[in-house]
C-alpha cells in the first residue's frame, strides 16, 4: 500500500523524463546545474539503444554532399509537411553534432583514411534526388547502443544523478506553468515529488499501441500523455511510421542499412518488386513508400508462399561484409528464425516504428500549448514535435534530431534558469496523484489490463495502420473508447508495493488509450493521403486544404481539433517521386 | 507443446523464505522463454515479477537463470532446449528485490570504478579523430558488451570467492577504453585495476 502523504519531495533545477539519447544530451549540456533524470528503465536499458543503422550528416567522407541535399532530402521525404526553418537548423548542424559524438568517445566505423565510414540509407540522395548518397554514419549496426552508451558514461563522469525506475505519472501545474511532477518508484511503490524550475520530457514514441512493433515494451508514451493531460495539444499523431522491414510476426527491426549494404525485397514470385514503386530509389525509397509497396504486394496475392510477408535478400552480400557491417541483424535472424542470412532471405513485413507527430515545441525545446511556450516545460526526442520530420522520418534522421535538438534544448533551459525559481507547489495535485495509485490499488472492477491492451493494439493495428479509411477509423475510435470505459474497472491481483508491475502496466495503458483516441481522431479529420498516413478513400495530396499541421487537444466533450501552418522557406512543395 | 516452468518465488515484504511455483504454459518451440514468462504473469500470476524491454536481446534487461545457466530470457526460445521442463530463478550475486528482480546497484558501481568514458585531455580536433579501421576493430567486441550483468553473475570467483572482485562486465568496459586509441589514460587505468579485487 502507498501511505497516505508519504511523498518524498526532492528539489532540483531541471528534471528530465526519460533516459534515452534525447534525455542524456539534454542532461549533459546543462549539468553545470542540479539535474535529475527520472526513468522507467534502468538508463541502460532505454529503446535508444535498438537504433541499428546510423545516424545522418553531410560530412562528405566517401563522396561528395551538402547539407542542402540533405535539408532538400528530409523536407521531401516529410511529403513537405516538415518546417523547413528546423529542418534547415538540423542538417546544418549535423556534421558538428557528429563530430561532437566522436569526440566524446562514440566508436563510429571508419573508412579506410581512419574517416567516420558512411553508407547509403533510404531517401538520402545526390544533387536534389539523382542517386543515393553515403551519408550514414554508424557503428556497425549498433549505432543507438553505441551513442547511449556514450552519453550515459559521460553522464557517470559528470556525477549526474539518476532516479532508476521511477515512473512519471503526473505534471504539476500552477497557472499554466509547469512547476514539477510527480513520480511512482517502482521498487518501493512510494509516489515521490520533483519540484524543478524546469521539466523536461525526453519519454520516446508510443509503438506498443500497436499489435506488431518494433519498439520496447516500455514505449508506451507517456511523456505525450502527460503533456496532453495538462492541456497541451499533440501535434501531427496521425503520422505513424511503419518500418518496412519487421522480422515477420515478431516486429524485430531489421535494419535499413541492410538495404543501404545493397539487400533487395523479393516478393512471392521472386521479383525485385520495388522497381515498379520507385524506378531511381528502388529498395532504398523512403520507408512510407516500401511500406506500402510491400502490403500492395500481399494483397495482390505476391506475398512469400501466399502469406503476408516478403523476403529480405542479403546472400549476394557475402558472409564477410555481412558479419562486419550487419552483425546484430545476423544474430536476431539466427536466434528469432533459425536464418543464416549469407544464405536464406529474412521474412519481413512492416512493423510500427516510429511517431512523426508528439508534443508541438520551438526549435529550442519549449513547449507549445494553446496561449504560447508553456513557462517551464520542454520536450526532446521522439516525443517532441518540432516538426522535423513531417509526414515521415527518413532513416538516420531521428537519431541526429535527438542530439542536435536536446543540446539546443539544454542551452535554452540554462538561459532559462537564470531568471527562474522554485515555485509553490499545487497540493491539491499532488494529493490527487497520490489517490490515483490507491484507487488504482483498491479498484473492485472486473477487467484485467492485459486483455485490454491486447484488445487495443489489436483494433489499432487493423483499423489505423498503413492503409486507413472512414469506416475503418470509426469503428477504431469507438472500440477505442470502449475499452477506455472498461479501463477505469481495471482489477489488479497484485496489491503490494514492492515492484508491482501490474500497477505501472495500468497506468501505461491508460495513457495509451487516450493517445489511440488522438491519433485516430486527427487521422479522420486529415481527408487526404500524405506521408505515412495513407487515406484509401483520399488516395492523393491535399496542398490546398491539408498543407497544415493537425493540433489534438483534450476538452470535457472529447478530443478538439485545430490546426498550424508549415513554414516553407527553400522548397515549395512538389509532387513526390523516387 | 506444453512446458513446465518451475519459478523462484520471493517478496522479501511477506515471505521469510524463497519457494518455487509451478506453472504449465502451452508454448510453440518458437516461443522465446520471455513470452512464456509474460504468458504466466498476464494469463496466470500477475504477481510474478522480472524486467525486460526490448525482447529482442539489445537492452539486456532480462537477465535471469534459465536451467542454472544465465542468460537472456528474450534470446533463449523453448526449442532450444531438450526438455520442456525449465526452471527459472534470478542471476546469482546480486541481492533479489522481489522473484527474478535483482538489485543492480552493485553491478553498476563497479562499472563506475573504472572510470568507463573516454580520457582525452588533448586539443580536440575541428573535425573528427583519425581511428584507422584496425586500431577501431581492437574495440568491436568490447563495445558489444550490453551489460546485462550475465557474465559477472556466472563468474565463480563473484559466486564463491569474492563479492567484491570487480568481475568481467566491468573489465571488459575498462579493455573497451585500454584499447581504444583516441584514449590517454592507459597507465592510469591500469593501476586502477591493479588491486585484490582487479585483474
Amino acid at each position: 500500500m502507498v501511505a497516505e502523504n508519504s511523498l518524498t519531495l526532492h528539489k532540483c533545477d531541471i528534471a528530465i523524463v526519460g533516459a534515452g539519447i534525447a534525455g542524456l544530451r539534454a542532461a549533459l549540456e546543462t549539468s553545470s546545474s542540479n539535474v535529475a533524470i527520472l526513468t522507467k528503465v534502468y538508463p541502460h536499458r532505454s529503446h535508444s539503444a535498438s537504433a541499428q543503422g546510423g545516424i545522418s550528416a553531410a560530412l562528405g567522407n566517401e563522396e561528395e554532399d551538402s547539407w542542402e541535399w540533405h535539408m532538400f532530402d528530409t523536407v521531401k521525404g516529410s511529403d513537405y509537411l516538415a518546417d523547413q526553418d528546423a529542418v534547415e537548423i538540423f542538417a546544418r548542424d549535423a556534421p558538428r553534432a557528429l563530430y561532437e559524438l566522436e569526440h566524446m568517445g562514440v566508436p563510429f566505423s571508419r573508412n579506410a583514411s581512419g574517416k567516420i565510414a558512411q553508407r547509403p540509407f533510404g531517401g538520402h540522395t545526390k544533387n536534389f534526388g539523382e542517386k543515393p548518397v553515403k551519408r550514414a554514419c554508424y557503428a556497425s549496426d549498433r549505432t543507438g547502443r553505441a551513442i547511449l552508451d556514450t552519453l550515459y558514461e559521460e553522464c557517470m563522469k559528470q556525477n549526474i544523478k539518476f532516479y532508476p525506475e521511477f515512473f512519471a505519472t503526473s505534471l504539476l501545474m500552477d497557472g499554466g506553468n509547469c512547476v514539477g511532477l510527480t513520480a511512482y518508484e517502482i521498487a518501493t511503490g512510494e509516489m515521490h515529488t520533483f519540484q524543478s524550475k524546469a521539466t523536461v520530457l525526453a519519454t520516446g514514441g508510443c509503438g506498443m499501441i500497436f499489435k506488431t512493433t518494433s519498439n520496447a515494451y516500455a514505449t508506451t508514451g507517456d511523456g505525450l500523455a502527460l503533456a496532453y493531460h495538462v492541456g497541451v495539444p499533440l501535434e501531427d499523431m496521425e503520422f505513424i511510421q511503419f518500418h518496412p522491414t519487421g522480422i515477420y510476426k515478431l516486429g524485430i527491426l531489421i535494419t535499413e542499412a541492410a538495404r543501404g549494404e545493397g539487400a533487395i525485397l523479393k516478393n512471392g514470385k521472386g521479383e525485385r518488386f520495388m522497381e515498379r514503386y520507385a524506378a531511381v530509389l528502388k529498395d532504398l525509397a523512403p520507408r512510407d513508400v516500401v511500406s506500402r509497396s510491400i502490403l500492395l504486394e500481399i494483397r495482390e496475392g505476391r506475398g512469400v508462399n501466399n502469406s503476408d510477408y516478403v523476403n529480405l535478400d542479403l546472400s549476394h552480400l557475402g558472409r564477410d561484409r555481412i558479419e562486419e557491417r550487419l552483425p546484430d541483424l545476423s544474430s536476431f535472424a539466427k536466434t528469432y528464425l533459425g536464418v543464416d542470412v549469407a544464405t536464406e532471405p529474412i521474412s519481413v513485413a512492416p512493423t510500427c516504428h516510429y511517431l512523426m507527430g508528439g508534443i508541438p515545441t520551438d526549435s529550442e525545446g519549449r513547449v507549445l500549448g494553446e496561449k504560447g511556450a508553456v513557462k517551464g516545460l520542454f520536450a526532446v526526442g521522439e516525443c517532441s514535435c518540432i516538426s522535423l520530420h513531417g509526414a515521415n522520418r527518413l532513416g538516420t534522421n531521428s537519431l541526429l534530431d535527438l542530439v542536435v535538438f536536446a543540446r539546443r534544448t539544454g542551452k535554452a533551459i540554462l538561459d532559462y534558469l537564470e531568471n527562474a525559481r522554485l515555485e509553490t507547489l499545487p497540493e491539491d495535485q499532488i494529493q490527487n496523484a497520490s489517490k490515483q495509485i490507491h484507487d488504482l490499488i483498491d479498484s473492485k472492477g472486473n477487467e484485467r489490463v492485459h486483455q485490454l491492451r491486447k484488445e487495443m493494439r489489436t483494433v489499432m493495428h487493423d483499423k489505423c495502420s498503413v492503409f486507413r479509411d472512414e469506416k475503418n477509423l470509426d469503428d477504431a475510435l469507438k472500440a477505442v473508447r470502449r475499452l477506455r470505459e472498461r479501463c477505469q474497472n481495471v482489477r489488479l491481483e497484485d496489491k503490494g508495493s514492492n515492484f508491482n508491475q501490474e500497477i505501472v502496466e495500468t497506468l501505461e495503458l491508460s495513457f495509451m488509450l487516450d493517445l489511440s483516441e488522438a491519433i485516430i481522431v486527427s487521422a479522420t479529420v486529415r481527408k487526404e493521403s500524405r506521408g505515412a498516413h495513407y487515406r484509401e478513400d483520399f488516395p492523393n495530396r491535399d496542398d490546398k486544404n491539408f498543407l497544415k499541421h493537425t493540433l489534438v487537444s483534450r476538452s470535457p466533450d472529447g478530443p478538439k481539433i485545430s490546426y498550424k501552418p508549415v513554414v516553407i522557406t527553400r522548397f515549395q512543395p512538389k509532387s513526390r517521386e523516387y | 507443446m506444453k512446458c513446465n516452468f518451475r519459478v523462484f518465488r520471493y517478496d522479501p515484504s511477506k515471505n521469510e523464505e524463497p519457494y518455487y511455483r509451478d506453472y504449465e504454459v502451452e508454448a510453440d518451440p518458437r516461443d522465446r522463454i520471455l513470452d512464456c514468462l509474460n504468458t504466466i504473469r498476464w494469463e496466470q500470476d500477475a504477481s510474478l515479477v522480472f524486467r525486460w524491454s526490448c525482447a529482442h536481446g539489445v537492452c539486456g534487461s532480462d537477465a535471469i537463470r534459465i536451467n542454472g545457466i544465465c542468460a537472456l530470457a528474450c534470446q533463449k526460445l523453448v526449442g532450444d532446449y531438450k526438455s520442456p521442463n525449465f526452471l527459472i530463478e534470478p542471476i546469482p550475486v546480486f541481492p533479489v528485490v522481489k522473484d527474478l528482480v535483482v538489485d543492480m546497484e552493485p553491478f553498476f558501481s563497479k562499472y563506475r570504478l573504472v572510470k568507463p568514458y573516454l580520457i582525452n585531455p588533448g586539443d580536440t580536433p575541428t573535425t573528427e579523430r583519425i581511428q584507422t579501421p584496425e586500431e577501431r576493430e581492437l574495440i568491436d567486441d568490447t563495445i558489444k558488451c550490453i551489460s546485462c550483468a550475465c557474465c559477472t553473475a556466472s563468474c565463480p570467483i563473484n559466486i564463491a570467492i569474492n563479492k567484491n572482485y570487480i568481475g568481467p562486465a566491468a573489465l571488459v568496459k575498462a579493455h573497451r577504453y585500454i584499447y581504444d586509441s583516441r584514449d590517454t589514460a592507459t597507465k592510469d587505468r591500469l593501476i586502477l585495476l591493479d588491486s585484490n579485487d582487479g585483474a
